[in-house]
């Protein structure tokens, strides 16, 4: 009951953490026990094991308390957020500051009881042995609080590019482009079926570079432009006169390495936000250029745009957010190739946007 | 005399689809599954099937969601707006690829709908529906108003994408040239939506210009506060002086102190009755 009402505060995926590390602590205490009890045969207070295993166990089972458990019980004083429930710095320091020696008293208390003598008496006739058994209790405390906190930070890292890749393919396999282009796929077998078959063997194609493109880090600008040349294809399907577009690849850059589909999400909110949207017939250009040493890659379209899309703010950084594909360029450039990259957004005269994106040529 | 004849004995439709595959494709598949019906017009933006749905009075409108100009709901809705009252209201059915949002909202609100890739056997089913109508239209010729419009209250009032947990504004910061200007809510009387912008009228007779679309600020607007009165004007309820009908049955708003008056859209007039 009591075991009950204490979980019943617990975030519900934070349970089976929480006594994941409990056991942990538990598998680490009987080597601490061996440790301290072969310590105790030479400081004057020789004694059976089964005394440092309750030692062992009560201590660290306490301070897990006053660590971990409490940032739970406690997470509204120490500000702790989901998803780890760590609490920024100083109140983090506060809590170890207090829980540790705490855990370390009560666990204490509770081998005396155990053994009955106070292990408070070594102080007297062994201070040195008694201040490095102290110290090596906090370091050991330590050592795990430490090793709970880079554990999580790593799992939460994890999650972070699993959800981004997942992101990316969610706002590529666009359901409504994908049934919208099926529809489409179908009317023409129906009616057209000598242009069906190519049709259909873009999306083909389409699907295979979009389902691998996470895996694959980087191709030639020719796979890139071919790619291109699917997606909008089918686009053209679907808007007819609507679209029209041009790709530019000169053939001494057929060879230069990209970073997989870095220019599909620029086409995408090309289509997406600029001309799917636009009542009038719209133009696409992608390019591909060398200025001395850069490569520069541009998409420029002829849609809605008439100023530049604002920041993106958390409420609409969805997949299908006019700044997400831009962003999502922005941070895969950032981290590879970092300050050596740039991506520049300008408006186009009288409507659309352009995006330039431009990084040090690789020697092939 | 002789155009009620006509308009009894052929069933006409419109179809509103971007997609000119896709248009060609509905065409093709109602012309076999009904060959008496007969499509009048195929236009590809809410605008054009506003107009063209006024001008040529069909019986039936198949409109896309996902549309140039105005989307699908917007189109229906302004219809409603306009279309006169003496006259039969279409029957409508949504044509969607994929809209989990809306379709929900359709099966709540009785409204019909067609997936797409659009499938015979489906469109069948929606064209014994739209038969039976036909015949009930004989010896039904009014419009149930009432009807009509509340299920295009239920639709237009569908958040697009997942609902967003926002916090209540208070503040609108709305651009003033170069400079943010902040605009407290608790002095706005009206925002009024123009093109791109969203225009905020302050007690003071201030005016502000805003970039996010009104339905996103609608969200974030008590709606005990904020009254919606037409698809594009949000007013503050207590600011509201009179409300006075003209000749034409059409309402319109007097606000306190202010010189203007506002139209209330038929898709809004429900609200104000006298107690």
């Amino acid at each position: 009951m009591t075991a009950h009402r204490l979980f019943a505060g617990l975030p519900a995926h934070q349970c089976k953490p929480l006594l994941q590390r409990l056991l942990i602590v538990w598998a680490a205490a009987p080597l601490i026990a061996v440790a301290t009890w072969i310590a105790h045969q030479s400081d004057g207070m020789p004694h059976p094991f089964d005394v440092s295993l309750v030692y062992a166990y009560a201590i660290s089972t306490f301070i897990w308390m006053f660590t971990d458990l409490s940032r739970f019980v406690f997470k509204k004083a120490l500000q702790a957020q989901p998803p780890h429930y760590w609490p920024p710095a100083w109140r983090a320091s506060l809590m170890l500051a207090i829980g540790i020696p705490l855990g370390y008293v009560l666990g204490t208390l509770v081998g005396d009881a155990y053994a009955g003598w106070s292990i408070w008496d070594l102080w007297h006739f062994n201070p040195l042995r008694f201040a490095s058994m102290l110290v090596t209790s906090v370091a050991i405390s330590a050592a795990f609080v430490t090793f709970f906190h880079q554990r999580a930070k790593a799992q939460s890292l994890a999650r972070e590019i699993i959800q981004a890749q997942l992101m990316l393919l969610q706002s590529q396999l666009e359901p409504h482009m994908l049934f919208n282009t099926l529809a489409n796929l179908r009317t023409l077998v129906q009616n057209d079926p000598q242009r069906a078959l190519p049709m259909l063997d873009r999306l083909i194609d389409f699907l295979r570079a979009t389902l691998s493109g996470s895996r694959q880090a980087t191709q030639p600008l020719q796979q890139e432009f071919d790619r291109l040349a699917d997606y909008l294809n089918l686009m053209q399907l679907r808007m007819g006169t609507r679209l029209s577009f041009a790709l530019n690849l000169p053939d001494h850059l057929v060879t230069q390495a990209v970073p997989s589909l870095i220019l599909q999400p620029l086409v995408e909110n090309s289509i997406r936000h600029g001309l799917e949207p636009q009542v009038q017939a719209g133009h696409i250009e992608v390019s591909a250029l060398q200025m001395d040493d850069q490569l520069v890659l541009r998409v420029q379209d002829t849609g809605l745009c008439v100023q530049l899309p604002p920041p993106p703010t958390l409420a609409d950084n969805t997949p299908t957010s006019a700044s997400y594909g831009l962003q999502h360029v922005h941070q895969r450039l950032q981290t590879l190739y970092g300050d050596r990259a740039k991506m520049q957004l300008s408006v186009v005269q009288p409507h659309g946007l352009c995006v330039t994106l431009q990084w040090p040529m690789t020697p092939t | 005399m002789a155009d009620d004849t006509h308009m009894n004995t052929t069933p006409c439709a419109l179809i509103a689809e971007d997609e000119p595959l896709l248009a060609l494709a509905l065409h093709n598949e109602l012309a076999q599954l009904w060959p008496e019906l007969r499509i009048v017009a195929s236009v590809s933006d809410g605008l054009q099937a506003v107009q063209s749905a006024l001008t040529l009075q069909p019986d039936f409108l198949f409109f896309d969601i996902r549309m140039p100009g105005l989307d699908g709901l917007q189109a229906a809705a302004e219809l409603a707006d306009t279309w006169p009252e003496a006259q039969k209201f279409p029957m409508l059915v949504f044509v969607t690829a994929h809209d989990e949002y809306a379709l929900q909202a359709f099966e709540a609100q009785a409204v019909d709908y067609v997936l797409k890739p659009v499938r015979s056997d489906r469109l069948a089913q929606t064209v014994t529906r739209l038969q039976q109508h036909w015949q009930r239209r004989l010896v039904q010729p009014a419009t149930e108003w009432d009807l009509v419009l509340q299920q295009l209250r239920g639709l237009l009032h569908l958040p697009t994408t997942a609902p967003a947990t926002h916090a209540p504004l208070t503040l609108l910061q709305a651009s003033h040239g170069t400079q943010l200007r902040m605009v407290p809510v608790d002095d706005v009387l009206w925002l009024e939506a123009a093109d791109k912008y969203v225009r905020v009228f302050t007690h003071d007779g201030g005016e502000a210009l805003l970039r996010t679309p009104l339905k996103e600020l609608l969200q974030r607007l008590d709606p005990a506060v904020f009254w919606q009165i037409h698809r594009g004007t949000v007013v503050r309820a207590s600011a509201i002086e009179a409300v006075t009908r003209d000749a034409l049955g059409k309402l319109s708003l007097r606000l306190k102190g202010q010189p203007v008056s506002l139209g209330v859209s038929r898709l809004f007039a429900h609200q104000f009755k006298a107690m």
